[in-house]
């Protein structure tokens, strides 16, 4: 089997340290770094986010095939510097302040580092500030945020009024999600877009930044 | 006081509690600073939201502790007080319901993911749970509920922390459950047949589900467990799954819809029944009606 094949099936199975060697013999084998994320990571986190979706596997399934994924990035890291391949696009996410769910977030954050995008991270309660900050220091365009009970949902608000306020609500754009929050509540509080599992996160986020 | 296990097999349903966090945040809780935080600060706020819940019909009324584990009040630095804040949640309970309801001790899950999966070491989490029912127990609790649980492997350590303490407490086990093509499963993979044998081979006296769904799913859940265990069945249903209207998110399910639906539950021969988010002591002064009609007069 092509080696990209193979580090996308091992990824599949949640093989970190073979995912790891594959991406390392892939290198050597003087693949491009693009090729390699494309076809094997991306594509192997890609074919987990539909079994996740469609419950055919759960969340430890999710979790170590994110762990074989990050192998393999940390594998690829150097050369996808070398080769300048740029991120899909900067992501921040957290969840919301008063919020210490985040199993939704990480979640949104395997899938969207799974489809080549770099995500900033800034765990959970997160005030509406830091969001903001974070995404003007690292240059993200896109800010996530994630609740999970009904009473933090406001924070969300807070932050799409403040880069309003700020005029970078042209420039950073906001998608929200969580249990409690609709698609309803995300136009009414001006919120650039609603995703309700992961996956659709990045589909999200592709079509924002589309 | 009748015991707890003796009542339900002799077939009598009882009454467990609704949502707590609403009532707290209309009492002051500040978004952002932990439930359990209120147990030291305003112990006489836990007093009234117990005594509400308890006028309303519950028979069982729960401790704020679900978050009470050291490693979830960890992440608001609280951990150094666990045993304080689970035992002033189970005085205050006691204060406001005697002896003429059973008090019952919360614990949720750590919030923290297991090893391969996650980072955290099981045997921490056994011993997280186990200093908080520590404290429980020595406040004086008629049971302990491990409830709100997804990853049966914590579960079961809720459970074992808890046999291991004392033989004869009452433990209750509810997992929070999905809908899927393929039937109920818990988000980390776990069905009811499974839960059902693993969470009674730790030990649990009492199963079922909480959260996570409103109750017509809830009654197929109960109906499952049944199916698959002879342990008496509890059922803590959410107002059903929140909607958003006119600028507010509403749960869907009031008290009346509740308590009709209720019936079938009783049906199935579920033994204790009560809310989760989105309940209020409305829902449970229904639900304590529909029971009542269903196990006859009841004392008091």
């Amino acid at each position: 089997m092509e080696i990209v094949k193979r580090i996308a099936s091992e990824l599949e199975l949640g093989e970190e340290e073979k995912v790891a060697e594959l991406t390392r013999a892939a290198i050597q084998e003087g693949l491009p770094a693009r090729e390699i994320l494309d076809d094997g990571l991306i594509a192997g986190m890609n074919v987990v986010g539909a079994k996740f979706r469609a419950h055919e596997i759960f969340l430890p399934e999710v979790l170590l095939a994110a762990k074989a994924m990050y192998a393999g990035l940390d594998e690829l890291k150097p050369l996808l510097l070398k080769e300048k391949v740029p991120p899909r696009g900067k992501v921040v996410i957290g969840t919301v302040q008063g919020d210490l769910h985040d199993i939704g977030k990480n979640l949104v954050g395997i899938m969207l580092r799974g489809a080549g995008f770099e995500i900033i991270d800034l765990g959970k309660d997160v005030s509406p500030e830091r969001f903001v900050e974070a995404a003007q220091e690292s240059g993200a365009t896109v800010i996530g945020m994630s609740a999970l009970l009904t009473t933090t949902m406001p924070v969300m608000k807070e932050v799409v009024a403040m880069l309003k306020r700020e005029g970078l609500a042209n420039r950073i754009r906001t998608v929200v999600g969580g249990a409690p929050v609709s698609a309803e509540y995300a136009r009414e509080i001006g919120a650039d877009a609603y995703a309700y599992d992961g996956a659709n996160a990045v589909e999200q986020v592709q079509a924002l930044l589309g | 006081m009748e015991s707890l296990l003796t009542r339900l097999r002799s077939g009598e349903v009882l009454v467990a509690d609704g949502a707590m966090g609403t009532l707290l945040f209309e009492r002051g809780l500040e978004r952002g600073d932990s439930p359990e935080g209120l147990n030291l600060t305003r112990p006489e706020v836990l007093e009234e939201v117990a005594r509400l819940y308890f006028d309303a019909g519950a028979q069982i009324v729960q401790t704020n502790t679900f978050g009470g584990s050291p490693l979830k009040l960890a992440m608001y630095n609280l951990d150094g007080q666990t045993e304080e804040i689970n035992a002033r949640a189970a005085q205050a309970v006691r204060r406001a319901v005697g002896e003429k309801a059973y008090v019952s001790g919360s614990c949720g899950p750590t919030g923290r993911i297991l090893k391969p999966y996650g980072d955290t070491e099981p045997e921490d989490v056994r011993a997280a749970f186990e200093r908080q029912m520590k404290a429980l127990l020595e406040a004086g609790v008629d049971l302990l509920c491990v409830e709100t649980m997804t990853d049966l492997a914590e579960a079961r350590m809720a459970v074992e922390a808890a046999r291991s303490l004392s033989k004869e407490i009452p433990v209750v086990a509810t997992m929070t459950f999905d809908p899927t093509p393929r039937g109920f499963f818990t988000v980390m993979g776990t069905d009811i047949p499974t839960a059902a044998r693993e969470l009674a081979a730790a030990g649990a006296d009492i199963l079922g589900s909480n959260c996570g769904n409103g109750i017509e799913q809830m009654i197929r859940i109960a109906l499952e467990f049944k199916e698959h265990s002879t342990l008496p069945v509890i059922i803590q249903s959410n107002a059903g799954i929140p909607v958003h209207e006119d600028g507010e998110t509403v749960y869907p399910e009031g008290p009346e819809f509740m308590a009709e639906k209720a019936r079938e539950l009783l049906v199935a021969g579920v033994a204790i029944i009560g809310g989760c988010c989105g309940t209020t002591p409305d829902h449970i002064c229904a639900l304590r009606k529909a029971v009542a009609a269903a196990n006859g007069p009841a004392p008091g």
